[in-house]
């Protein structure tokens, strides 16, 4: 039976990997992620989970060795944040290209320098063209779910990609919340022990990773691009699957009083909860604003963004990552490429949020719209606008 | 033909070819340069581990040569993910077959898992991740190709360069000999983890490397070989000469062959009576430029460097206490 508990987020996380019955278990300790794994190498230790836990010298060798244990066929996970996810990036890319469904958690956290342990979305962003799945939660439920639905995905014959989850550093992975927890039964059935299709066994012995000649290179390219897009389906029927068996449905982009809206806030991870307070205040106001939260990032929910946004006029989206010298953030470079073709389109807005831990309270939301709101009326004054910085 | 004896193994030299193995686990068709002495030293390795293994290769010469996909020259189980990550791969693959054991998912003994890395993946790039796998402890067996630079890319210098060769990014000038540094001492680094085996080995000493590798592979926790392997292309030495090379850098003590078995070093191949290195430096055009100072420096630096391997191998006295056995419940 499913039980409530109140719980730490990371630990739940971990309990969900559990759950699981994740079989193998590589990582380095990184600020806000460690809670997760220290959590993983006590059930471990007690004999509560029946894995190997690798205590790498590195996130680089963190990666490599889940390659090497998913390759040896065991259920395989990960956790890191920021400077961890940029030094296994070589690693990253690899690790899909070979269609190992390793499961990794992200407690998102701000890209140094200057050094910040604090969360932003940077580290993620950094790692958007690595070729996995990739989704993002908002509360402690959500990271739970999703740290169990994961593997289910990765591992589908039709998938076979590596997953991450992101989860805010600090403010989720930190915070106390109220969760139910799924029974050992429930995921069982869920979730059927793992038995690899491609694996190094003596018996039937194959290379892998052999190098790609420009004759093949593209074709491989094309075959992730594909197989990446179509596991859509897959993530979609998973995610319907739980729905059933817990009453919680997720999709990939989550609307909140949306109906009527004529101006969208987009956000992604926990401040969508944030910017749920903000929305509300604003309706009761008798402002037309609803909220968009993306939660799908990779493969990119062409489709879905698309209808939620029919009928708007305003899309305003808040990114928690900087594109230096670019377009603003990453999200909202793609949301305004992925809105142009439609015709009419709504115009889009950029604010960058939230960077390297700097609170967002719903006032900041409210401000952004406002400020939107304005700047939609007339040719906007910049390509972007970064929230509340100084200077 | 597990109990290891080098003696007796040396004996065999005349006839014993027919006792190693027939099947071949490299197989032609690969790219590797003529005279590669690095393919000869992966032929015979396969041979040694068997088929019941699994090989973590790095990216450098030995994996460009042999897997371009569609194709590939490996026999055994066989991945390649890159450049400096192999042991962490390798302790991967360990983990998950131990883990599978226990689970009752694999049937029959676990696959021994070999990782394999040239001298630049080893004592440069990929020396952190070889560090963490040999501390933690993984039962694997590594082997470095040693063809003393990168060669792959192209000749550059690696740590493990020997002095005052010519490479391309150590080319003798007004200002400078070649390379400038002394070899790194991989083989000290293996042995300060307080590994149970650690080797030396050349393919130009066939029973040698053969008895070597089996044994690094039968013992359980890491083992390291460090293989000396002739490179015609980048040594600038003939094609027909690499068995001959590789004698002589033994035979010279630039590479002596050596075993430290639990912390006790021996020879395995004793030279008693050492030829000059010049016999060995002067069929190699990296050497070319060195004029008699600078290979004289050479010849004392080698001395030296044997003399103390010798006191290593005299002293009455390990170089980690032996570990104690504990209850292990494997
Ligand atoms: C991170 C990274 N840096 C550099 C390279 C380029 N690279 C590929 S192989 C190689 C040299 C390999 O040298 P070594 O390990 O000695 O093997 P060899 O080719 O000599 O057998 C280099 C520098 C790479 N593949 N990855
Ligand atoms: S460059 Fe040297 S090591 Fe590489 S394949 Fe040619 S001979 Fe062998
Ligand atoms: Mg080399």
């Amino acid at each position: 039976m499913a039980k409530r508990v109140g719980i730490e987020v990371s630990l739940a996380v971990s309990h969900a990997v559990q759950l699981a019955r994740a079989e193998a278990i590589a990582a380095y300790p990184i600020t806000p992620q460690t809670h997760i794994v220290e959590h993983l190498s006590s059930l471990v230790a007690n004999g509560d989970l029946e894995a190997e836990f690798i205590n790498v010298e590195s996130e680089h060798s963190a990666i490599s060795a889940c390659i090497g244990t998913s390759a040896a066929g065991a259920r395989t996970y990960t956790a890191t944040s920021s400077q961890g996810l940029a030094l296994m990036h070589e690693i990253l890319f690899i690790a899909s290209a070979m269609r190992f469904p390793i499961v990794m958690t992200v407690a998102n956290r701000a890209l140094s320098g200057p050094l910040s342990i604090w969360n932003d979305h940077s580290d993620i962003m950094a790692a958007r063209d690595i070729g996995w799945i990739q989704v993002f939660v908002q509360n402690g439920q959500e990271a739970f779910d999703h740290s169990i639905m994961a593997f289910k995905i990765a591992e589908h014959r039709r998938v076979l990609l590596p997953m991450i989850v992101n989860l805010d550093g600090f403010i989720l992975s930190h915070v106390v919340e109220a969760l139910e927890f799924a029974d050992q039964d429930t995921v069982d059935r869920f979730l059927p022990p793992y038995s690899p299709w491609h694996q190094l066994d003596p018996k039937k012995p194959v290379t892998m990773g052999a190098f790609g000649m420009p004759e093949v290179f593209a074709e491989f390219k094309m075959k992730h691009q594909v197989t990446l897009m179509n596991s859509y389906d897959q993530i979609m029927k998973v995610w319907q699957e739980w729905g059933q068996l817990t009453g919680r449905a997720y999709h990939p982009v989550e609307h909140y009083k949306t109906d009527g809206a004529k101006i969208l806030l987009l956000t992604m991870g926990c401040l969508s909860e944030v910017a749920e307070i903000a929305v509300d205040e604003l309706r009761a106001a008798g402002q037309p604003v609803g909220l968009l939260k993306l939660r799908l990032w990779r493969p990119f929910p062409f489709a879905a963004l698309r209808e939620a946004v029919y009928g708007a006029e305003l899309v305003i989206v808040c990114d928690r990552a900087l594109s230096v010298g670019g377009a603003g953030g990453p999200v909202l470079s793609e949301v305004r490429s992925v809105l142009y073709p439609v015709v009419p389109h709504p115009k889009v807005l950029g604010y960058v949020i939230g960077l390297g831990g700097r609170d967002v309270p719903p006032e900041a939301f409210k401000e952004i719209f406002f400020q939107a709101q304005a700047e939609a009326e007339q040719e906007p004054s910049e390509e972007f606008y970064m929230y509340g910085v100084r200077g | 033909m597990d109990k290891f004896d080098v003696a007796s193994s040396q004996k065999y030299d005349v006839y014993a070819s027919r006792l190693l193995p027939k099947e071949e686990y490299f197989v032609g068709g690969h790219r590797s340069c003529q005279g590669c002495g690095e393919a000869l030293a992966v032929r015979w390795v396969c041979k040694a581990i068997g088929k019941d293994a699994v090989i973590a290769h790095a990216t450098g010469c030995m994996e460009i040569v042999s897997s371009g996909f569609p194709q590939t020259a490996w026999v055994q189980p066989w991945i390649h993910v890159a450049f400096e990550n192999t042991a962490a791969v390798a302790s991967g693959l360990e983990a998950g077959y131990k883990i599978l054991a226990r689970k009752g998912k694999l049937p029959g003994r676990p696959p021994k898992v070999v990782a394999m890395a040239g001298d630049g993946g080893t004592s440069d790039i990929g020396l952190q991740a070889l560090s963490g796998a040999m501390e933690r402890g993984h039962d694997f067996t590594y082997i470095c190709w040693d063809n003393e630079a990168y060669m792959n890319t192209g000749i550059q210098r690696s740590s493990s360069t020997p002095y005052g060769a010519m490479t391309t990014t150590s080319p003798p000038g007004k200002r400078s000999i070649g390379q400038a540094t002394w070899k790194k001492n991989m083989v000290a680094i293996a042995v300060a983890h307080g590994i149970p085996y650690v080797a030396t080995a050349c393919p130009s000493y066939l029973f040698d490397l053969y008895f070597k590798v089996k044994r690094a592979v039968e013992t359980p926790g890491p083992a390291y070989i460090h293989i000396l392997s002739v490179c015609p292309t980048g040594w600038r030495s003939a094609t027909d000469l690499t068995v001959r090379l590789g004698r002589l850098a033994v035979e010279t003590g630039v590479f002596p062959l050596y075993e430290v078995v639990d912390g006790r070093y021996h020879l395995t191949i004793d030279i008693p009576k050492l030829r000059p290195v010049k016999d060995y430096l002067k069929l190699q055009g990296r050497f070319r430029h060195l004029r008699e100072p600078e290979i004289d420096f050479i010849q004392r630096q080698v001395l030296a460097h044997y003399d103390l391997l010798l006191k290593k191998c005299e002293a009455p006295y390990p170089e980690f206490p032996p570990l104690s056995q504990t209850e292990e419940g494997e």
